[in-house]
């Protein structure tokens, strides 16, 4: 019972727990899912439907906070991507043929994959702080998706490109069949391969992992340019499920909520350590929280307030300091990673 | 790090700062001429949407038509790059400086400059909160008041022979924005005469479609019964079509929407009969700009607030203007 209590992930989930809870008390069917128009239908897969592109931006994020560093760039990676592909896709004769949107989203990931390579070339190559790296593009790169869209909305009339982020595959939405797909890719590569030792290591000490003759630099470049293209993903299915770009305002401000979840997931700031079923738990109870806001009618006004009630409750229980001192635990539990312990407070 | 950091935003905030200069009029050479032509000093927001960007262009036209020499800044929707470029219009003399405010506060100092070079200031679109209204000649701009209670008005008028409750969702601008407060008071005060208008639900949407859409999905699932939505933006409404449609109902239909703006996408829901009427929010007002400009600056005596003309749409009406819209 205790180790179970001790668990990186127990906090995180009773919040969750304690979110969905809520909104058992508070909002009739909540818990429904039915089949409509042959797909689920319901309050629990709009949750995942809508938290599908934060999960894939904090998957990026987390690898990146492994090797200690940080991307803010991800917001306008999104943009861009999404800008970019609606763009390819308006200019089609035929929008609905397959090839046309296939050719659109393989630029618009390629372009995202670059834009992250940039990012770890910033980092890696030329050792700038990544906070700083990554606030270039962030800042130049939302420019960039107006440039792209030219400042307007660009609608599209699609199908095919529909269904990355609003469509339904075998009654499931098929945004969580792609978040599905790359975490499972992304866990069998870093907990499977010795990836995720490389990259921790390299989040541990850099140059001790160097002359280790582990190569940090090539490390760190693929950490970015992966969560350059997380990000690419994430902006086709933000922009693929309103059938629009929106330069201005298409992922503003998820790279703050990406954050935020990797932090939730107990993945600590200062790197060398990750858990990827934190971020994704993370991501949840954000996307949880955003969308029972909407359903107990929490005022407009008071919505960013009962947010941060939540985060500082969330990021409280997450640190064993605190929990020490508020439940009056005798002397520190024995912990079989101390230094994994300590990091841990960092992250409050 | 810290210092780092700063130094980065101020390069970052003077390169905008250049692209915003720099993407004013060539026309270059100091204004205040004498010979009779009026030099205009216009510092927009920024483009970021259709809706601006049709503001814009009428500014920029009907300064072509009326002989008004038009020097133009974008602000890229910070208010430093609209406070510098005022300056810049204040040392270049211009005749007279007109401008959409990005914000409504801060704006007292620079205006005093403006004064004590004797230049006129007119707002269009969004207003300031300026106590000394003696800052500024005149406000043009849309009555946002007004428009909510146009929409709330078509909703009266639609439900006029039923008694049955009739259930309202709200999808609200960006919470705290002018329009967003003002089109949600106008609705609520017309619609709130009779009691069976309910508004079940009122959340905010932030002007987005990606917002609109995520928050109806909300609504149509904690609300079974919803008859009418009315959205602060197109956009918005745009959004909430498609969780409408996702929902298995047909919009327009099961649920009558009405939202306010008339951009070129939303026009095109209203025609294909998914929005049911839209309250316009004119950009176009470049016309009465420059009239009022040249009254200004002639010392003739202008209201103080001047509002813009526009109008409403139904499905047929939104069928026969779609083709010769400008935005």
């Amino acid at each position: 019972m205790s180790r179970f209590l001790r668990h990186r992930l127990f906090w995180p989930a009773v919040i969750l727990a304690a979110l969905l809870l809520l909104n058992l008390v508070f909002t009739d069917h909540f818990f429904s899912v039915e089949i409509k128009d042959g797909h689920l239908y319901g309050s629990l897969v709009d949750i995942v439907r809508f938290g599908a592109p934060l999960i894939l931006v904090a998957l990026g994020m987390t690898l990146v906070i492994a090797t200690g560093g940080i991307d803010l760039s991800v917001g306008s990676v999104v943009a861009i991507s999404g800008a970019l592909a609606c763009l390819r896709i308006s200019d089609l004769g035929d929008q609905n043929s397959t090839g046309g949107v296939l050719g659109a989203v393989v630029l618009a990931l390629a372009l995202s994959l670059v834009l992250g390579a940039w990012n770890g070339f910033l980092v890696a190559g030329i050792g700038i702080q990544p906070i700083i790296a990554t606030l270039i593009l962030m800042v130049a790169g939302r420019g960039l998706a107006q440039l792209v869209t030219d400042g307007q909305i660009i609608t599209v009339n699609s199908s095919p490109y529909k269904l990355i982020g609003g469509g339904y595959w075998l009654t499931l939405p098929f945004g969580i069949i792609i978040v599905a797909a790359v975490l499972a890719l992304t866990a069998f590569l870093t907990r499977r391969l010795a990836l995720g030792l490389l990259i921790e290591s390299v989040g541990g000490n850099a140059e001790a992992s160097r002359l280790a003759g582990i190569s940090a630099r090539g490390v760190l470049m693929m950490v970015y340019a992966f969560c350059g293209l997380c990000a690419g993903v994430a902006g086709l299915m933000i922009s693929s499920n309103v059938s629009s770009a929106d330069g201005n305002n298409a992922g503003l401000w998820i790279e703050l909520d990406a954050i935020l979840a990797v932090v939730i997931g107990g993945t600590p700031l200062a790197g060398g350590r990750f858990s990827l079923s934190g971020t994704v738990l993370g991501a949840l109870i954000i996307q949880t929280l955003t969308t029972t806001i909407y359903s107990i009618g929490v005022p407009p006004e008071t919505t960013l307030l009962f947010k941060a009630l939540v985060v500082t409750i969330v990021c409280l229980l997450q640190s064993p300091a605190f929990r020490e001192k508020v439940f009056h635990r005798r002397g520190r539990p024995t912990s079989a990673r101390p230094a994994a312990e300590e990091k841990a407070t960092v992250t409050a | 790090m810290l210092k780092r950091i700063s130094a980065l935003f101020l390069v970052g905030a003077t390169a905008l700062t250049m692209a915003g200069c720099g993407s004013s009029d060539g026309s270059g050479g100091s204004g205040g001429s004498g010979d009779g032509k009026i030099t205009m000093g216009f510092a927009q927001v920024g483009a970021e949407s259709g809706w601006r960007t049709a503001n814009t262009k009428s500014v920029q036209e009907s300064a072509k038509e009326a002989g008004v020499t038009l020097k133009f800044s974008d602000a890229q929707q910070k208010q430093e790059n609209q406070i510098k470029a005022i300056r810049s219009y204040i040392q270049q003399k211009v005749d007279v400086i007109a401008f959409s405010p990005v914000v409504e506060s801060g704006w007292d100092t620079v205006l005093k400059e403006a004064k004590n070079a004797n230049i006129p200031v007119i707002l269009t679109d969004r207003s300031v909160d300026s106590k000394d209204t003696s800052l500024y000649k005149t406000f043009l701009g849309s009555d946002f008041v007004e428009e909510g209670r146009k929409a709330g008005k078509w909703l009266v008028d639609e439900y006029k022979d039923g008694t049955d409750t009739v259930n309202v969702v709200e999808l609200q601008g960006t919470t705290g924005s002018a329009p967003a407060n003002d089109r949600k008071a106008g609705f609520q005060e017309v619609v709130s005469a009779d009691p069976k208008f309910k508004i079940i639900a009122s959340q905010s949407g932030d002007f987005t479609r990606a917002k609109g859409k995520e928050v109806m999905e909300a609504f149509l699932k904690s609300n079974p019964k919803i008859d009418v939505l009315f959205a602060h933006n197109d956009d918005m409404g745009l959004g909430a079509i498609e969780a409408i449609e996702g929902a298995g109902k047909v919009p327009g239909k099961d649920i009558k929407i009405v939202t306010i703006d008339a951009v070129h996408d939303g026009m095109q829901a209203l025609a294909d009969g998914k929005i049911n009427y839209i309250v316009e929010c004119s950009p176009l007002l470049g016309t009465q700009l420059m009239d009022l400009a040249k009254k200004v600056v002639k010392g003739e005596q202008v209201p103080a607030r001047v509002v813009t003309e526009e109008t409403a749409f139904t499905q047929e009406q939104a069928k026969q203007a779609l083709p010769t819209r400008k935005y």
